[in-house]
């Protein structure tokens, strides 16, 4: 089943082409220091106009800062970004969604209309209020993104879980005498998190992209330069420097469409993980 | 009903059709040939994957992706189909030969009226189709409802297929297969799917439209005991090759093929070979008075619903089983047998009675006293696929069980590959996953896992009903060598009287909750007392019946006016 999985997600074109920008992307983060040792650096005279200088192919931005070390140390924080905060809202929604699948109950119900409470706001505006009191570092924007990105996960993973509950082979899982604990963690959460993988790849993006757009505001972490930082910097000369605006937004565009690739790509390797069972009695 | 008698309704010459390359063998079937006259029925019979579906699927034109004919041809009507494009085969297909399947469950759109998927088939022909036929439709439709014996049509056309039972969807499913009298109807496993009374009612019916109409049908099925039932001539297919063909009585009678003995032999014969059970044995389980509702819907305005809703699940059912002893526990879907089968393994908790083991009341049993006894009461499920865990290796789905229960892992997974040996599959089966195996040894896998717990009591929940007859045949000589062999109390639920009379020494026929009738199985086939015993006796298919003498009067008259409106139709 494993191998039909890795075939059919692997030998898919698309999943491909995600994976491999993907691949440069990470090479790129982990190499930023050999493009400049900060970003933050003032190298050059400000506003050099893309290929026009061999040391600086990008250009430079307002206050001399070379536009392409900018780009690739961004690469860092937004996949570290996008990484940390899918991470942390899925502990937060597979926990709350096994809680409330399992249990049932008071405890469901108590734990579904908080979920409610979190879906009905906004996602951003909540994520921009988070960000502001928790003050701007990394951190913080890490946990807005969580706070406001878990309840998805959560009815997800309750919803696999109810409608496994009655499945014969978890009856045969109590039947045996196993453990709630083990029934949880060997039998439904495999199954479970099928679902909660393809999810969390779609997430990554969604997380790079609520990261920038906190950054643009102005609420990101002051000493991470970021794609969305770097757009939010340059915003007020968009007419005159369109380019300073442009890298850091064809950055993220290529990421999130590398990342959805490979989530799209993880979702159909999922859906027929087994060859369906020809039934011709 | 004046037809050119000279040739054949159907005539399949030479046909091979090829299955695309990584199947198990390069033909689905191999150089058949066969003849269906008018007015006559022919069994397909064959085990799973014999190729006989294929076959159907070649004479409708909707082979699966894949598959294609290589040679032969298929009249039909002096007609060479396989000539025809597409779209011709389109049009022949619902109004000359019709189709119906074997799952009535999923073969209805539930978001469509009953009436509204019966007059599709006129819509997509064109019959009828006008706008102001629409009146004309709808006596149609009711007409065909009452000719397959459903009750209140003129309701039923706006009902929705939520609302009837598998036995109900079947025979809305042949309507929709006659709605433009077709004169050939391929009938796919129509009635593997359904219980044996069920099954007797809906052959029954086939057979009287089939005579009214004198159509052609090619019966497609795996268990000789409907073919007994419904054939004039049989053609017997093993791995795609035709092994024996001929008239019904002849087949029958004298088997010439060992493949077809074989299949003739595996019709549960409903003879106990075994030491009946002494009464100084001790009493194991005791089961009193255990009653449990479901909770009623609010009465709607539709009949059939508010009928079942109202049924309780279980009432007032007690009895006992001894060490050792096969206790049956038969009844049709909905008599509440699968309901008891869950109170006695704790998967849900009855209203008020007892269920006693071994001095421990398991009814009434907190989940955390009752974990460490579930091990002496172990079930196999009915759905071979949907009971074990498809990301789990048989192995660990075997060993689960001992683990749980404290043996180190090595130990239980070193007994698991013993188990498998013991039911019959190789060791090396513990390495790979259910889906790689075929029904009947995911069902065996079932088996090895509830013995891996070395019960007391095991629970059947129609273990074998979802097999083919020759594999349910081996599943059940398994259960008993192992019984046997291991000296545990066997509770087998199903609703097929045959197969339990076959391995029980008592019986326990259930009816809407409640047990009816309760004795030795010789007791109970020789001289039920029970009509409801009576109807499920003469229910079994293959005892000589008297073919299709009784005919019901909403039939009868259905069909002459029907035929009268054949112009009308045409």
């Amino acid at each position: 089943m494993t191998r039909l999985f890795w075939r059919r997600f692997l030998g898919a074109p698309r999943t491909r082409a995600g994976m491999a920008v993907l691949a440069v992307l990470v090479v790129l983060a982990l190499i930023a220091p050999w493009f400049g040792t900060s970003p933050w650096n003032m190298v050059a005279a400000p506003l050099i106009d893309p290929l026009t200088q061999w040391h600086h192919p990008l250009g430079t931005d307002m206050l001399g800062r070379d536009v392409l070390t900018g780009l690739v140390w961004s690469t860092r924080a937004s996949l570290a970004v996008g990484l940390a905060a899918t991470a942390a809202t899925l502990m937060i929604g597979t926990v709350i969604g096994v809680l409330a699948g399992w249990f049932g109950g008071w405890l469901d119900d108590l734990l579904m209309r908080v979920t409610e409470l979190f879906q009905t706001i906004p996602q951003f505006a909540l994520a921009v209020v988070i960000a502001a009191v928790l003050g701007t570092s990394l951190n913080s924007t890490v946990t807005a993104i969580a706070i406001v990105s878990w309840p998805v996960v959560a009815r997800v993973v309750r919803g696999e879980f109810l409608s496994l509950a009655q499945r014969e082979f978890i009856l045969a899982a109590h039947m045996v005498g196993q453990r709630p604990f083990t029934i949880v963690f060997r039998q439904l959460l495999p199954h479970a998190l099928s679902p909660v993988a393809v999810l969390g790849s779609l997430m990554v993006g969604n997380a790079i992209l609520t990261e920038s757009a906190l950054s643009f505001l102005g609420l990101g972490d002051p000493g991470l330069m970021s794609w969305g930082f770097m757009i939010g910097a340059a915003r007020n000369m968009i007419r005159e420097h369109w380019w300073l605006s442009v890298w850091p937004g064809l950055a993220i565009v290529v990421t999130v469409l590398a990342i959805n690739l490979v989530g799209e790509g993880l979702r159909q390797a999922l859906a027929v993980s087994q060859p369906t069972w020809r039934g011709g009695r | 009903m004046s037809m050119d008698i000279k040739a054949p309704l159907l005539s399949i010459e030479h046909l091979t059709l090829a299955l695309p390359g990584g199947a198990d063998r390069p033909h689905a079937v191999r150089d058949i040939s066969l003849k269906l006259e008018h007015g006559e029925v022919l069994c397909l019979v064959g085990e799973s994957g014999s190729g006989k579906s294929m076959l159907a699927g070649a004479v409708t034109g909707l082979l699966p992706h894949g598959a294609h004919r290589q040679t032969g041809r298929i009249v039909f009507r002096g007609e060479d189909l396989t000539q025809r494009s597409a779209s011709a085969m389109r049009e022949i297909r619902g109004r000359d030969i019709s189709m119906i399947f074997q799952e009535p469950m999923s073969a209805l759109n539930p978001l469509q009226t009953i009436g509204s998927q019966i007059e599709e088939t006129m819509r997509v022909h064109g019959v009828l189709a006008r706008r102001h036929e629409r009146s004309a439709r709808a006596a149609r439709v009711v007409e065909l409802l009452e000719l397959v014996g459903l009750p209140q049509p003129e309701w039923l056309r706006h009902a929705y297929p939520f609302s009837l039972s598998g036995g109900q969807r079947q025979r809305v499913l042949i309507a929709i297969a006659l709605v433009l009298e077709p004169s050939l109807l391929i009938a796919d496993e129509p009635t593997t799917a359904l219980d044996v009374t069920t099954q007797a009612k809906i052959l029954e019916l086939i057979r009287q439209v089939q005579r009214k109409r004198h159509m052609g049908i090619l019966f497609i099925t795996h268990d000789f005991g409907v073919v007994a039932e419904i054939a004039d001539r049989v053609a017997v297919l093993e791995r795609g090759v035709l092994v024996e063909y001929g008239e019904a009585h002849q087949v029958l009678n004298h088997p010439r093929h060992p493949y077809t003995r074989r299949l003739i032999d595996a019709i549960p014969h409903g003879r106990f070979h075994g030491r009946p059970i002494a009464d100084d044995i001790p009493v194991l389980l005791d089961v009193q008075g255990l009653k449990k509702a479901y909770p009623a819907r609010e009465a709607s305005s539709f009949a059939f619903w508010r009928q079942r809703a109202t049924v309780p699940a279980l009432s007032d059912v007690s009895f006992t089983l001894r060490r050792g002893e096969t206790l049956g526990v038969v009844g049709e879907s909905g008599s509440g047998k699968s309901t008891l089968a869950r109170a006695l393994l704790r998967f849900s908790r009855v209203e008020s009675g007892h269920i006693r083991f071994e001095g421990q009341d398991f009814a009434h049993l907190a989940n955390k006293t009752l974990r460490p006894l579930r091990r002496h009461i172990q079930m196999v499920f009915q759905d071979p696929v949907a009971s074990l865990n498809s990301k789990q290796t048989v192995g660990q789905i075997i060993a689960a069980g001992p683990i749980a229960y404290g043996v180190p892992p090595a130990q239980a997974y070193r007994d698991a590959r013993d188990l498998l040996t013991l039911i019959g599959l190789p060791e090396q089966a513990a390495e790979r996953y259910p889906h790689q195996f075929s029904g009947g040894q995911r069902q065996r896998i079932s088996i090895a896992r509830a013995l891996a717990l070395e019960p007391k009591i095991l629970v059947a929940d129609e273990a074998v009903s979802g097999l083919d007859v020759s594999v349910q045949a081996h599943v059940l000589e398994l259960l008993q060598t192992i019984q046997q062999k291991m000296g545990m109390a066997l509770i087998f639920i199903t609703h097929d009287l045959r197969v339990a009379a076959q391995i029980c020494h008592r019986i326990v026929v259930m009816r809407a909750g409640q047990i009816v009738e309760t004795g030795e199985v010789a007791q109970i086939l020789e001289s039920s007392q029970h009509p409801y015993t009576q109807q499920l006796i003469g229910a079994i298919p293959g005892r000589q019946s008297q073919r299709g003498e009784r005919t019901n009067a909403a039939t009868e008259r259905a069909c002459s006016v029907v035929t009268l409106d054949e112009q009308r139709i045409r």
